[in-house]
């Protein structure tokens, strides 16, 4: 095993830079000779590693040098068994994570607050999804994580499904009692998925909640990009003992591309060698920059910026204290406006804002006067548009019905409606605010006064809404036979 | 011995001053400090590589920052400074009596001690028992404070580096919230000349018209600041910088100045027409 000092890929880009090799191989660019411009907006150097597979680079598809040493390093500092490099987001480590071990009609238990990457997932293969409810929190109407009564019993009430998939931690940093999950998992011969988009730092602090890959998960997607620092769209897929290596690479070879970008590879290597050498230091550092501008924001009044204090020991078992998640209800305005005018009025871009909350992303990258920008910002808000707080909704989380398969409903004949017309029918497509990009609606489930009510008021605030193949989401899909 | 200290005002401009010799550098948490001394400009004080005062043309600013405001606002007892560790504007503010109490707000300690000890003739009153310095994020300071002044005085650094949030709405907003309901605020503008500068100066009166009723903007000459045009900021809650300016007020007070006059300093609320047309496409 090579020291986590190594960064093999970038090694090799180095090592390769230096013998001028002579390009008769895509990409066409040839080093940016051929696109000068594209040279003088990414600069001469990033050109010159975009390269393809070759002997001395190792191949993505099939790694057996570089690629895979890299690989190996990713997973000792991570604690998994095995890592595999990814190029296609983590909804692609997401995706591989399903379809690595679910196949059409069979079960998978999941609460319904997950990514849309994960219904994607379901769409392609045909799983069946079993909702465990998550907790939600009247007060700050989000989601909470999975109680471990209610994923015993939807265990209980589907013995057969093939795994139990855990967010760690949500969105807003709520974390399920994973360690018990993946045991009551596994002593129902199920496995434990994790999705861990905005949990890498967990596996490099021990102030942080526990990682799925300690607590005994088989298979974890894990955003390098987001809080690891690595390039945009590069991410992690790590795997327990109990999972075959290469049958999981088959399922990623099914849709990954097979000319991986080096320059995500190597920003995955050397951003996995700076937090296994440096990641425990600099995550402190957050924590505590987040602590001060979570005490700061509580200090300006009307806001809160919660924390460690919904610990529950149950549905909010660990709470992630990087993440700085603000509710605004009680000045009057819903998330979604906050965050808005945070970005027309102060030029300051926060990760999102939903109806009754904001959440501001906080990583190695931030300093202090930043964050004093962003209380200051807060406090003129607060000054200049608090209002009387009354009509504003803050239910985040409807209980899905249920009618068909999110693959049945996807590929069903259906036809198109407006929006108000769409009451009691089973809807084919999904609709979501992105972010945060949780379904509000998902293929298969039923539309309902309520759903249409959020939906509504969602546009209304200002939220940005994807999903459906109506772009002004005036019209909805939705299966032709009445259910 | 051809030792030059030179300051690039854009890409393809820079300032060059002779350098007699250097009396400090160092490095505090914050930026770069070094202190050199010349025969043009005399000593001078340079952070991260910019120059910020040098002993010979440092009046020019610092009259125009102080006695602006002191010369409009009728009654001025507390007053909040925001960066100034060179301590030149406290030494201006510290010859009107009337005023009670000064809160300086300078983020870099260092920046205060190296001022003390190698640039006295500006850093002369910052013993003054009247001012209390704050070592502290001058947006963080002013976030806390309502209601509590008359006066605010923003001298701060480029707002490319450590003082990039003293140009910002928020900064302003709070410093709306922090004055008393007649209260002034003046701050370093920024050049209209140099493209880069003048986005700077466009964006800090933006921010500043949307968070004060009344907003004007007047020059001055500064040798040694790029292009050697310079804006201050004149926002205010209740007093224009022109109608309400009481010169004989000011000039019974016998204060003798080098740069300022109360006849200069209606002048210098009339601005070039292109800086008028910068400023008006933002108002």
């Amino acid at each position: 095993m090579l020291s986590q000092e190594r960064a093999p890929i970038y090694e090799a880009l180095q090592e390769f830079e230096k013998k001028r090799v002579v390009p008769f191989d895509v990409p066409g660019h040839k080093r940016g000779r051929g696109n000068p411009e594209l040279v003088s907006l990414l600069g001469e150097k990033c050109v010159g590693i975009d390269v393809n597979s070759m002997k001395p680079l190792d191949n993505l598809c099939h790694p057996v040098s570089v690629i895979r040493e890299a690989e190996e390093l990713a997973a000792d500092a991570f604690g998994a068994a095995h890592a595999f490099l990814m190029v296609g987001g983590t909804t692609s480590a997401v995706q591989a994570m399903i379809l690595s071990v679910a196949k059409r009609g069979d079960e998978i238990i999941l609460p319904r607050n997950v990514h849309r990457s994960v219904m994607g997932a379901m769409v392609l293969c045909g799983a069946v999804p079993v909702y465990v409810d998550p907790a939600c929190d009247k007060r700050l109407g989000i989601p909470l994580g999975m109680r471990v009564e209610d994923v015993r019993n939807a265990i209980a009430a589907h013995p057969h499904a093939k795994a139990v998939l855990v967010n760690n931690p949500t969105y807003y940093g709520v974390c399920s009692d994973i360690c018990t999950i993946a045991k009551l998992a596994h002593e129902n011969g199920m496995l434990c998925l994790v999705d861990e988009a905005h949990g890498t730092h967990f596996y490099f602090s021990g102030q942080l909640p526990v990682s799925a890959m300690e607590a005994g998960a088989d298979l974890a997607a894990v955003s390098m990009h987001k809080s690891g620092g690595s390039l945009t769209q590069s991410s992690l897929l790590l795997a327990g003992p109990g999972v075959s290596e290469g049958y999981v690479r088959q399922i990623i070879n099914l849709t990954q591309t097979t000319s991986g970008s080096y320059l995500l590879l190597s920003s995955l290597d050397i951003s996995r060698r700076n937090l296994a050498l440096r990641g425990k230091e600099a995550f402190e550092r957050v924590i505590r920059l987040t602590q001060y501008a979570r005490d700061e924001i509580n200090a300006i009044g009307g806001y809160y910026a919660f924390g460690g204090r919904l610990l529950n020991g149950d549905s909010v078992f660990d709470f992630d204290v990087t993440k700085l998640s603000v509710h605004t209800l009680d000045i009057g305005l819903a998330g979604i406006e906050v965050y808005d005018l945070l970005r027309d009025e102060y030029d300051i871009q926060i990760e999102f804002g939903d109806l009754g909350n904001i959440l501001a992303y906080l990583s190695i990258g931030d300093r202090s006067r930043e964050i004093e920008r962003l209380v200051g910002a807060l406090s003129e808000i607060k000054r200049r548009y608090s209002r009387d707080k009354t009509g504003l909704m803050h239910q985040e989380y409807i209980e899905p019905q249920v009618a068909v398969s999110p693959q049945e409903a996807f590929y069903s004949e259906k036809e198109m409606l407006p929006l108000d017309e769409t009451i009691g029918r089973i809807c084919s497509e999904f609709v979501m605010c992105y972010p945060p990009g949780i379904p509000i609606l998902a293929p298969g489930e039923r539309i309902t006064r309520d759903i249409l009510d959020y939906i509504h008021y969602a546009k209304e605030k200002g939220c940005s809404m994807t999903g459906p193949q109506d772009p002004q989401i005036r019209m909805l899909n939705v299966l032709k036979a009445r259910i | 011995m051809e030792l030059w200290f030179s300051e690039r005002h854009t890409s393809n401009v820079k300032l060059s001053i002779r350098v007699d010799r250097q009396l400090y550098s160092g490095k505090s948490e914050y930026q770069r400090i070094d202190v050199f001394d010349s025969l043009e400009f005399g000593r001078f004080l340079v952070l991260d590589g910019y120059m910020m005062l040098t002993e010979k043309d440092e009046f020019i600013y610092h009259e125009m920052i102080t006695h602006v405001p002191m010369a409009v606002h009728p009654q001025v007892k507390d007053v909040l400074v925001i960066g100034a560790g060179d301590g030149g504007v406290i030494r201006e503010l510290a010859r009107y009596p009337e005023i009670g109490h000064i809160d300086m707000v300078e983020i870099d300690p260092l920046v205060v001690e190296v001022c003390r000890k190698y640039l006295p003739l500006t850093s002369c009153s910052l013993d003054d028992p009247r001012v209390q310095i704050h070592y502290e994020d001058g947006l963080k300071f002013v976030r806390s404070r309502a209601d509590a002044y008359d006066l605010i005085i923003v001298d701060s650094t480029d707002p490319f580096g450590p003082g990039e949030g003293l140009f910002t709405r928020e900064f302003y907003g709070n410093c709306y919230k922090a004055l008393k309901e007649d209260g002034i605020l003046v701050n370093q503008h920024e050049s209209p000349y140099y493209p880069e500068d003048a986005m700077a100066c466009q964006r800090a009166h933006k921010n500043i018209v949307q968070s004060f009723p009344i907003s004007k903007v007047y020059q001055a000459h500064i040798p040694t600041y790029p292009s050697g045009h310079w804006l201050f900021g004149f926002a205010s809650k209740k007093y224009h910088p022109l109608r309400n300016l009481d010169e004989g007020r000011w000039n019974q007070r016998g204060l003798t100045c080098r740069y300022y006059t109360t006849t200069l300093h209606k002048g210098a609320f009339y601005i070039p027409a292109y800086v008028e047309e910068l400023l008006r496409d933002v108002e």
